[in-house]
């Protein structure tokens, strides 16, 4: 046995898969402990936000100011508010006034304002030029104007008796504050999602949940499948028969579309994550059934069985003892394929909408569904979407590669 | 042969039919038999003359399609695992391949307790059932201090093939089917198995019965050989009578065609 | 005539076992096989006679690795050449090799005749069908094989065809050498004696010049080859002609496996069969001196002391024994005498 283990970690598409599968758990185990939020808690007003540090602006104006002279400072903010399609506008007025478009770089922020300063003329007019843009022109020479002004902005307060305004502080342009003395922060990592509820939070939870609907359907369908296979092929004769019956006939519907009229007549008020669990592994146990049978029916007539019937023992002792320490390494392979496919199936079933009631629990899957309703993908929310499909992805190949592994240290014909 | 001898196992009509329809496929065809107790009988055919099916069918495994078995002149009737159980503390067998004759994940002390307790010892002492292992083993020249806590694989095949005839020495069977027994073992080990089992007939006055295909073998080692060809018994006699003198053609081109080398072996035969 | 096509020297080849540890299958072995002459290999399992097999042809790939000694085919010295160089140019044209399971070596889907272009196309691209058929006809009749088997798919065939349709293909080339590893063993005793019958004919016809012949049954080798090597151990402890080495053997092993051959031949009932206890030596750490010592009925200290070597007696007849030949005729002759 433990000549066995060393075999199985010596195995490195085992260790890897083993590794990526055991640091998901880990995350899913501390993380909780260490940031106990509600994972569905809505934090946000609002949808999307995107991933960052978030700092109370309240608290940010009445923690003390440092004054720090930065060189790059002006140039930062301006390049923040000067967006990409000002900068193209620039450039196109800075062409149409004769200016040399090979000295027009407008990545370089410093040297496109400066430019732009020194020749723009509000009278100039082009051919082809609108009253419009002439206006916008205006406009955005107006607002750069505003961000190279160097004075502070006034903080006023309104006084309550006479509900005038009064003035109450100054923020200059070169006051800055310590994150570290705002009572006020919050990091979110992956943003928020459609309903304003910390991603990073939520994906956790959501892992959560998905494996143990992985391990639960995956230990369901795997134990039935290994019950009947045992069953059918030890014993064969008519309960083969019969168990073959119903095994090719759920082998001839897909899965999945039994699996979405399961669900579907289930009702959205009782489906729970463990119920989805259950009729994943209820409809999945097929290929096990079959695979371990074809198994047996190879054992059964091995001569160490026969050995073991000459000795008297019982079928139970010799489906026991005979065969299934033969077929535990083949089985433990089937469980870690079921169980990657029942995480990958609740996300399917999910996507669909037909997966665990929405109140209580988030899964990988719900959280896709939400952002697809939301549509994330298409107003570019990335944060919504790409980590959970990272999460699943890297669920399934860890799995699989341990199995790949496995498979390589049980079936010696695959070992180099 | 209406003599005095015992019957010990015997057989009329039996039948072994596999598959159905057009897949039906006949192993064993309507064989009679009567084995007496204390010769050593051969049963010789190639592989695919339903020989291993045969004594499948003598064991017990399986079950006959056709014919009945008979047990020292008594219906054998295995019926129920109880009854089973009765009939295999009468009959045992070894098998050809003894790599793959035990299971691997148990130890060579619970094989050999197995038969103990098959014969009625389970409420036997410790002590009495480590003598009697310890004796079994003896026999076989094998020790059983050093083969405690080992699994039958960490051994080689032929201290395998002998741990399988101290199986039958605790066991002490009326009747043992060795198929094949020394096939795939290396020739050094063959006299040493062979020995042993001559020994162990002697000692516990069993019926020993091969299944093989060497006729080398089966002349060696037997009184009374059986040729079998495509489930049926062509010819049976005593050795030298069948061996040395046949007289169906196909045990004629059998014998013919094993390679010689006191005679000279004809090739132009085929 | 006394060309040695192959001639081995001092052959050495290892397994480098997954834990790093060097086996020693094949152990300083010289061999040298005449033209027209064939040459037995016997031993048990795990002596290192299939090893010298894929040795002798130069099937060097992990886990077995080359070591020292030379292989010379018809002059050409292929010791030291790559495996693929091998591959393209040493087998087949100047080995052919034929495993015990060669029969599963045809393609199931394709046709006997389009294994057969795919082999001689390989080699000649200008041949055309018609001649590569004609050509496969030719042989195939000459070996007593019909010619209907060419337009069959494996499956129609039994195992002996089988296993003699690879043969012939494995003689399309013309090697000088074939080996042929165990080829009969699978196969029941008429095809086998159709398989020998082909072999003998091979060499008589002259499609090839000389046969190296590995099996474990002994009278099989006796019928089939001019000259047979005991192996055990990895070394060879015995070569004499295939007469001597049956009737006459020398070493104590070779001695132990002639007398455990049984044979349906009228008186040998009677004949009590030799058993050599124990098992052979691990040759992870194989024992010094003489590597039989721990099995042999006539140990004496000093076999364990020193290496034993090779004795060339003449006549072709070589031993690894510290006793003379007359000191061990001596003691098999008292041995009978004792046994009545």
């Amino acid at each position: 046995m433990r000549h066995l283990t060393r075999q199985v970690f010596n195995s490195g598409k085992f260790v890897v898969g083993f590794s990526i599968f055991v640091g998901i758990l880990l995350i899913v185990i501390i993380y909780p402990i260490l940031f106990p939020y509600p994972p569905l808690e809505i934090i946000g007003q609002g949808n999307f936000f995107p991933p960052g540090l978030y700092v109370n602006v309240y608290d940010s104006i009445f923690t003390s100011h440092y004054i720090l002279n930065l060189d790059d400072a002006t140039a930062n903010r301006i390049a923040s508010k000067l967006d990409s399609e000002d900068r193209l506008a620039i450039q196109k007025w800075l062409t149409a006034s004769g200016f040399p478009e090979s000295e027009i770089d407008i990545e370089n922020t410093a040297q496109l304002l400066d430019q732009w300063t020194n020749n723009f003329d509000p009278t100039k007019r082009f051919p082809g030029m609108t009253n419009a843009d002439r206006n916008y022109f205006i406009r955005l020479n107006n607002s750069l104007k505003g961000l190279l002004s160097t004075e502070g902005a006034i903080i006023a307060v309104e006084n309550p008796e006479t509900a005038s305004l009064e003035e109450a502080g100054v923020v200059a342009q070169n006051d800055y504050i310590v994150v570290n003395e705002v009572p006020n922060v919050r990091l979110l990592p992956l943003g928020t999602d459609n309903f304003g509820r910390d991603v990073l939070t939520e994906l956790v939870a959501a892992t959560k949940v998905s494996l143990i609907i992985g391990f639960v359907a995956g230990s369901i369908a795997t134990l039935i499948g290994l019950i009947l296979g045992l069953l059918s092929g030890y014993i064969g004769g008519q309960v083969d028969d019969v168990i073959m019956f119903f095994t090719n006939l759920l082998t001839v519907i897909p899965s999945f579309v039994l699996l979405i009229l399961i669900s579907f007549s289930i009702g959205q008020e009782q489906r729970g994550a463990f119920t989805i669990a259950v009729v994943i592994g209820l409809t999945s146990w097929v290929w096990t059934t079959r695979a371990v049978r074809s198994q047996v029916i190879s054992l059964r007539n091995r001569d160490h069985v026969n050995l073991s019937k000459l000795s008297g023992h019982s079928i139970s002792y010799i489906i026991i003892a005979d065969i299934l320490p033969y077929i535990a390494s083949y089985v433990v392979m089937a469980l870690i394929l079921q169980i990657s496919s029942a995480i990958l199936a609740e996300a399917g079933l999910s996507i669909l909408g037909l997966g665990p009631r929405t109140t209580e629990v988030a899964t990988l899957g719900l959280m896709l569904n939400w952002a697809l309703i939301y549509q994330a993908p298409i107003l570019g929310y990335w944060w919504a979407f790409y980590p959970v499909i990272i999460v699943i992805a890297l669920i399934a190949f860890s799995l699989n590669l341990m199995n790949t592994g496995l498979d390589q240290v049980f079936n010696p014909a695959l070992r180099e | 042969m209406a003599d005095e001898r015992k019957l010990c196992l015997s057989g009329t009509g039996i039948t072994k039919v596999f598959g159905i329809g057009r897949n039906k496929t006949t192993a064993v065809n309507h064989v009679d038999f009567n084995f007496y107790e204390g010769e050593i009988i051969s049963i010789v055919g190639e592989s695919g003359s339903g020989k291993t099916t045969l004594a499948k069918m003598l064991l017990g495994l399986i079950n006959p399609t056709e014919g009945e078995i008979y047990f020292q002149g008594v219906k054998r009737d295995i019926s129920s695992h109880r009854k089973k159980k009765e009939y295999w503390k009468n009959i045992q067998a070894i098998f050809q391949d003894p790599f793959s004759s035990y299971n691997i994940f148990r130890k060579i002390d619970s094989v050999l307790l197995d038969c103990i307790h098959m014969r009625g010892g389970r409420g036997l002492p410790y002590d009495q059932k480590v003598e009697l292992m310890t004796e079994a083993c003896r026999f076989v020249n094998l020790k059983f201090d050093e083969l405690t806590n080992k699994y039958p694989f960490e051994l080689s095949g032929g201290q395998q093939q002998r741990l399988m005839i101290a199986r039958i020495f605790l066991l002490k069977p009326q009747i043992l089917l060795a198929d094949e027994p020394t096939s795939m073992i290396d020739a050094c080990s063959r006299a040493t198995i062979l020995d042993m089992l001559m020994q162990l007939r002697d000692e516990i006055g069993m019926t020993p019965i091969f299944i093989t295909h060497d006729i080398g073998l089966a002349y060696y080692v037997s009184d009374t050989v059986y040729i079998m060809e495509k489930g049926e018994f062509v010819e049976k006699g005593s050795a030298d009578e069948v061996i040395l003198h046949p007289k169906e053609p196909y045990t004629r081109r059998l014998i013919s065609d094993v390679p010689k080398i006191y005679e000279e072996w004809d090739l132009s035969t085929v | 005539m006394s060309d040695a096509i192959l001639e081995v020297r001092e052959l050495t080849t290892k397994y480098i076992t997954r834990f790093q540890e060097d086996v020693y299958a094949v152990d300083h072995v010289s061999l040298k096989v005449e033209e027209g002459k064939s040459l037995g290999i016997a031993g048990e399992s795990g002596c290192g006679k299939s090893t010298l097999a894929l040795s002798l042809m130069g099937y060097y790939f992990p886990p077995l690795h080359y070591t020292s000694g030379e292989i010379i085919i018809d002059g050409q010295n292929i010791s030291g050449m790559k495996p693929d160089d091998v591959r393209k140019s040493i087998l087949g044209k100047e080995i052919a090799y034929i495993p015990q399971a060669a029969m599963n070596a045809l393609n199931p889907t394709q046709k006997v005749i389009d294994f057969i272009e795919h082999v001689i196309e390989a080699h000649n691209p200008s041949a055309t069908k018609n001649e590569i058929y004609d050509l496969a006809k030719r042989l195939f009749e000459a070996l007593g094989l019909p010619a209907e088997v060419l337009q069959k798919y494996p499956v129609e065939l039994s195992g002996g065809m089988k296993q003699r349709t690879v043969i012939a293909i494995s003689v399309l080339l013309s090697p000088l050498v074939l080996i042929a590893d165990e080829p009969s063993s699978a196969l029941d005793v008429t095809s086998q004696k159709m398989v020998i019958k082909m072999l003998r004919n091979l060499m008589d016809k002259g499609y090839i010049k000389a046969m190296i012949f590995i099996t474990h049954e002994l009278p099989l080798l006796y019928n089939v080859t001019d000259d047979i090597m005991v192996m055990y151990a990895g070394q060879v402890v015995e070569m004499a002609s295939a007469e001597k080495a049956v009737f006459d053997p020398l070493h104590p092993y070779s001695k132990g496996l002639m007398g455990s051959i049984i044979v349906p031949e009228e008186g040998l009932r009677d004949v009590k069969l030799t058993a050599i206890p124990g098992v052979p030596p691990n040759l992870k750490k194989p024992p010094s001196g003489c590597r039989f010592a721990a099995r042999c009925k006539y140990v004496q200290a000093e076999c364990t002391a020193t290496s034993i070597p090779l004795r060339d007696i003449g006549n072709g007849r070589a031993y690894r024994c510290i006793f003379s030949e007359a000191e061990l005729r001596e003691k098999y002759d008292r041995e009978a005498r004792n046994n009545g």
